[in-house]
């Protein structure tokens, strides 16, 4: 097992580049998530740490030790590919036992190795079959057993789930953090599915053309999003932009949005504010107990979307169309056109740097 | 069309009928006509022509094992066939992976089109070129003793490297076909991830690509051994004294010597032994497949 250390990669396909000063700390034995749209370099970084393609700057260690001489054989990661990449022409366990057998592993030592690491991923049974007569989840628990079967320092996964169907992929996902926590493998897992990012890691990074936008934990990522994109990209976020004030930012209209997270912006520049949805209140103004330091602001039910345990409400206002999240507990639910009063507090308000 | 074939096969195959009559009219004709009277031939004493008498006789399949020449020039072919399909593999197959799996774009176009040239060429014109090339005073020749400081005498002239060499040239484009077409079919990713577990460049070779092209190699040699066996210009023209084949006598049979009976019962005895050896090769082939 090893951590792997990016630092400062940069990668250019002719004038694009693919990667762009990039540093991270892949922590050994964390579940790393590599976050960002298509095309944001995703797969070029982890083409680089598997040693398929090489930098054009910078450096990469798995273990503490420098690998940008070692070519990708010599480099013990275990690779899963988006189309699976099984070996069309081997058996279940030949392609298991792949990796073994090149090393010139007794044949015994295969078989039981072979056998334990098919049970980890629950095909015991189907050995003998070859990958045309699997189902796509099952050759995707075959390429996960290739995969860690010779006991590689760094498990890479490039979109492993994006060809299966919704609830297969929520079944796999609780399978590979399971195997990932029973063999306690570094693991860096790409995706463009922000949901799986949330759900499956200790840590993200999300990537936007080729840059590292922001980089922690789930939580930190989405409660403190040091961007707009990255408000946006992880989960959904109102954006308010107006002047700093020092406490918040002053609105075009001249309403203040108070703030109390986030960056520390001087007053005067250029500054947003981003709220998540679920985080507003929202209710037709008769009542409301006096918040005293919330933010408030008035606007008018557009439309009203119900999904059973919860509803979203769209609120126009000045132009602007906000989005509301409501748990759905038995109150009553407001109507399309009915003015309507929003607020939220100031700690669920953070501040960033335009 | 793809509506009427999936039709077709619904119905079972009477609407299909209009469709295949073409070819099994064309095959009809321009095969099994000429192959039954040539089948006839074989088993006659002397051809039917100018009011020749003439009657139904095994001796012409009987010449073939009485007489020992045949058999031990059947062998010969065999051995030549084998050889020149080898020589394709070698110099073929490396061609197709570079195509394959190494060359991108324009490039690839261009050596492809040089590799597909000899087809375009008239067979007639390929082999008398490769009489100038290797004859002594020839191209060949010449050039080595313009740079090499000693005087050599290349003679390949009338041997049977020359057979080989223009057996070569005329057949390998079928081997970097059909194993372009297998080898193109093979995704990349195997290939990293046969890396990404340790194998090295060599490891993935033997062990993923050359398995997976397994298809596009036996095709590429039945394409090649079977019309091999049988050749007989190259021999003529650039073997000589020493291109004396199986094949050869089998022309000789029917341009010169005007003994068509003998020449077709040769010919029928040919075919035999290649399909018993393909046959033979199937089982061992589909495994390997
Ligand atoms: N081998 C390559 N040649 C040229 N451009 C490439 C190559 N690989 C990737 N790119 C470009 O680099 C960018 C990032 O690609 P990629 O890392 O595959 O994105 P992602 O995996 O995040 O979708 C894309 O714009 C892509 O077109
Ligand atoms: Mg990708």
């Amino acid at each position: 097992m090893a951590g792997v250390q990016v630092a400062n990669v940069s990668r250019s396909f002719g004038a694009h580049k693919a990667l762009d000063d990039v540093s991270i700390d892949f922590a050994d034995g964390g579940f790393y998530a590599l976050l960002g749209p298509s095309g944001s370099g995703k797969t070029t970084l982890l083409r680089q740490i598997a040693g398929f393609d090489f930098p054009d700057t910078g450096r990469i260690a798995i273990g503490g030790e420098s690998v940008e001489r070692v070519p990708v054989e010599k480099r013990r990661i275990g690779m899963v590919f988006q189309n699976y990449a099984l070996f069309p022409n081997m058996s279940v366990a030949d392609n298991v036992a792949f990796g073994l057998s090149v090393r010139g592993e007794p044949k015994a030592t295969i078989a039981t190795e072979v056998q334990r690491a098919l049970d980890l991923v629950q095909l015991g049974k189907l050995g003998g079959r070859k990958p045309h007569q699997l189902s796509g989840g099952q050759r995707q628990r075959v390429a996960l057993a290739r995969a860690i079967v010779t006991k590689p320092r760094v498990l890479l996964l490039d979109e492993p789930l994006g060809a299966l169907d919704k609830a297969l992929r929520v079944d796999m996902q609780i399978e590979l953090k399971r195997i990932q926590r029973e063999i306690g493998i570094t693991t860096i897992f790409v995706t463009h599915d922000q949901e799986e990012a949330l759900t499956m890691s200790d840590r993200i990074g999300i990537l936007r053309d080729g840059r590292l936008v922001q980089e922690g934990p789930p939580e930190e990522i989405y409660d403190r999003p040091q961007s707009e994109f990255a408000a946006t990209f992880l989960g959904d976020a109102n954006i308010f932009r107006g002047d700093a004030t020092g406490s918040g930012i002053k609105l075009p209209d001249g309403t203040t949005i108070k703030a109390s997270t986030g960056a520390s912006v001087p007053a005067g520049t250029k500054a947003s504010c981003a709220v998540r949805p679920e985080r507003i209140q929202i209710s037709t103004g008769a009542g409301m107990p006096d918040a005293g330091g919330a933010n408030v602001l008035k606007g008018k039910v557009s439309k009203r979307i119900f999904a059973g345990n919860n509803s979203t409400y769209f609120v126009d206002r000045d132009g602007q169309t906000l989005k509301v999240i409501v748990q759905n507990t038995g109150a009553e639910r407001l109507a399309e056109g009915q003015p309507v009063v929003l607020n939220w507090s100031p700690d669920s308000t953070v501040l960033i740097a335009g | 069309m793809a509506d009427q074939l999936a039709i077709a096969s619904r119905r079972g195959l009477r609407p299909a009928l209009p469709l295949l009559l073409p070819a099994y009219l064309w095959l009809t004709v321009a095969i099994f006509l000429p192959l039954s009277a040539m089948v006839f031939f074989s088993f006659m004493t002397d051809l039917p022509l100018a009011g020749k008498e003439w009657a139904f006789t095994l001796g012409n399949y009987a010449a073939f094992f009485s007489q020992s020449l045949y058999s031990r020039l059947l062998l010969s072919s065999l051995r030549l066939g084998l050889e020149v399909t080898l020589w394709c593999i070698v110099i073929g197959y490396p061609a197709a992976y570079v195509l394959a799996k190494v060359l991108k774009g324009r490039s690839r176009e261009a050596i492809f089109l040089l590799v597909i040239l000899p087809f375009w060429s008239n067979g007639l014109v390929r082999i008398f070129s490769w009489a100038m090339v290797l004859r002594e005073g020839g191209i060949l020749d010449t050039a080595l003793n313009a740079v090499l400081p000693f005087k050599i005498n290349i003679d390949l002239m009338y041997s049977y490297p020359a057979v080989i060499i223009g057996l070569v040239h005329s057949y390998v484009p079928y081997m970097v076909l059909t194993c372009y077409l297998t080898l193109q079919a093979i995704d990349d990713s195997l290939i990293e991830a046969g890396r990404s577990l340790g194998a090295s460049r060599r490891q993935v070779l033997w062990r993923v690509i050359i398995p997976l092209s397994m298809p596009g190699l036996i095709a590429g040699s039945a394409l090649i051994f079977v019309p091999v066996v049988g050749s007989f210009m190259e021999q003529r023209i650039l073997g000589g004294r020493t291109g004396t084949f199986y094949g050869t006598v089998i022309e000789d049979q029917f341009v010169a010597v005007f003994n068509w009976p003998l020449g077709a019962a040769l010919s029928f005895i040919l075919l035999a032994v290649v399909l018993i050896i393909l046959a033979l090769a199937a089982p061992v082939l589909r495994r390997a497949g």
